[in-house]
């Protein structure tokens, strides 16, 4: 899976440079989440700009992160959510889930 | 019936071939005659439910084997879509998968979505068994 990493302060932004978080890679992502709050940061940035396609497992990788984070007091917010990929966090309601920005500025500026 | 569309694809039990059953979906929905409805969302519905259902037949039925195969049958006829997933497994009883709940405790569980996903977008969902496995058939009226 072709994920982007950049350290932007305490906080670290992945940037998902695929068309598709589905089950064929959400583990690569659920992993590089764990990974990170494992090592302590407390701060994560998902931005979803490419992403034009998601499905259960993509979004159980996400709620994995999530919970990861919030175990340890961290945080984990998403930025550049599509309409589609929107449509399915709405569908499972997890847009009441996670803290949602337009862009990963906004979502940076947000910690 | 001269508008019929049926299409059959086999692919290995493996999730790589997701993308490709996917797109197939969404472009079907881009190039169905006389659908006056949103074509992107049906793209995007068509997308999803192939994928779950063809992970669902990947690791729960034919639990991950990856020399089993996994049958995808696409059929078109004027008013109704009709999407079936053959696997080769043991099967699993479709009745006794609930819907996962949306307070806060369970909207933190990190999987068993697929099959709600599946009966949300689709009118009527069933899964039983055939000669040789199991068949999850999805219908939708057009």
């Amino acid at each position: 899976m072709n994920i982007k990493r950049e350290e932007q302060g305490n906080v670290v932004l992945l940037q998902v440079k695929e068309e598709r978080l589905d089950a064929h890679n959400a583990d690569e992502l659920k992993q590089e989440l764990a990974n990170l709050f494992e090592a302590g940061r407390n701060g994560v940035v998902v931005d979803l700009k490419e992403v034009r396609f998601i499905d259960s497992s993509g979004l159980g990788a996400l709620v994995s992160g999530f919970k990861n984070a919030s175990a340890r007091q961290a945080e984990l917010k998403l930025s550049g959510v599509q309409s589609q990929v929107k449509s399915m966090f709405e569908l499972t309601r997890l847009h009441r889930v996670f803290d949602i920005y337009s862009t990963m500025d906004d979502a940076l500026a947000s910690f | 019936m001269k508008n019929e569309i049926d299409i059959q694809i086999k692919v290995p039990n493996q999730t790589r071939y997701l993308s490709l059953i996917g797109r197939i979906g969404e472009d079907l929905a881009h190039q169905l005659q006389d659908f006056k409805g949103d074509r992107e969302n049906l793209a995007n519905q068509l997308n999803v439910v192939l994928t779950e259902a063809m992970v669902n037949a990947i690791r729960h039925a034919n639990a991950g084997d990856p020399d089993k195969q996994v049958d995808i049958r696409i059929t078109i006829s004027d008013n109704e879509l009709l999407l079936q997933v053959f696997d080769q497994g043991q099967g699993f009883d479709l009745n006794s998968i609930q819907d996962p709940g949306f307070d806060e405790e369970e909207l933190l569980e990190t999987g068993g979505r697929g099959i709600f996903i599946i009966r949300a977008l689709m009118d009527s969902v069933l899964y039983r068994r055939i000669p040789g496995g199991n068949v999850l058939e999805m219908r939708k009226r057009l």
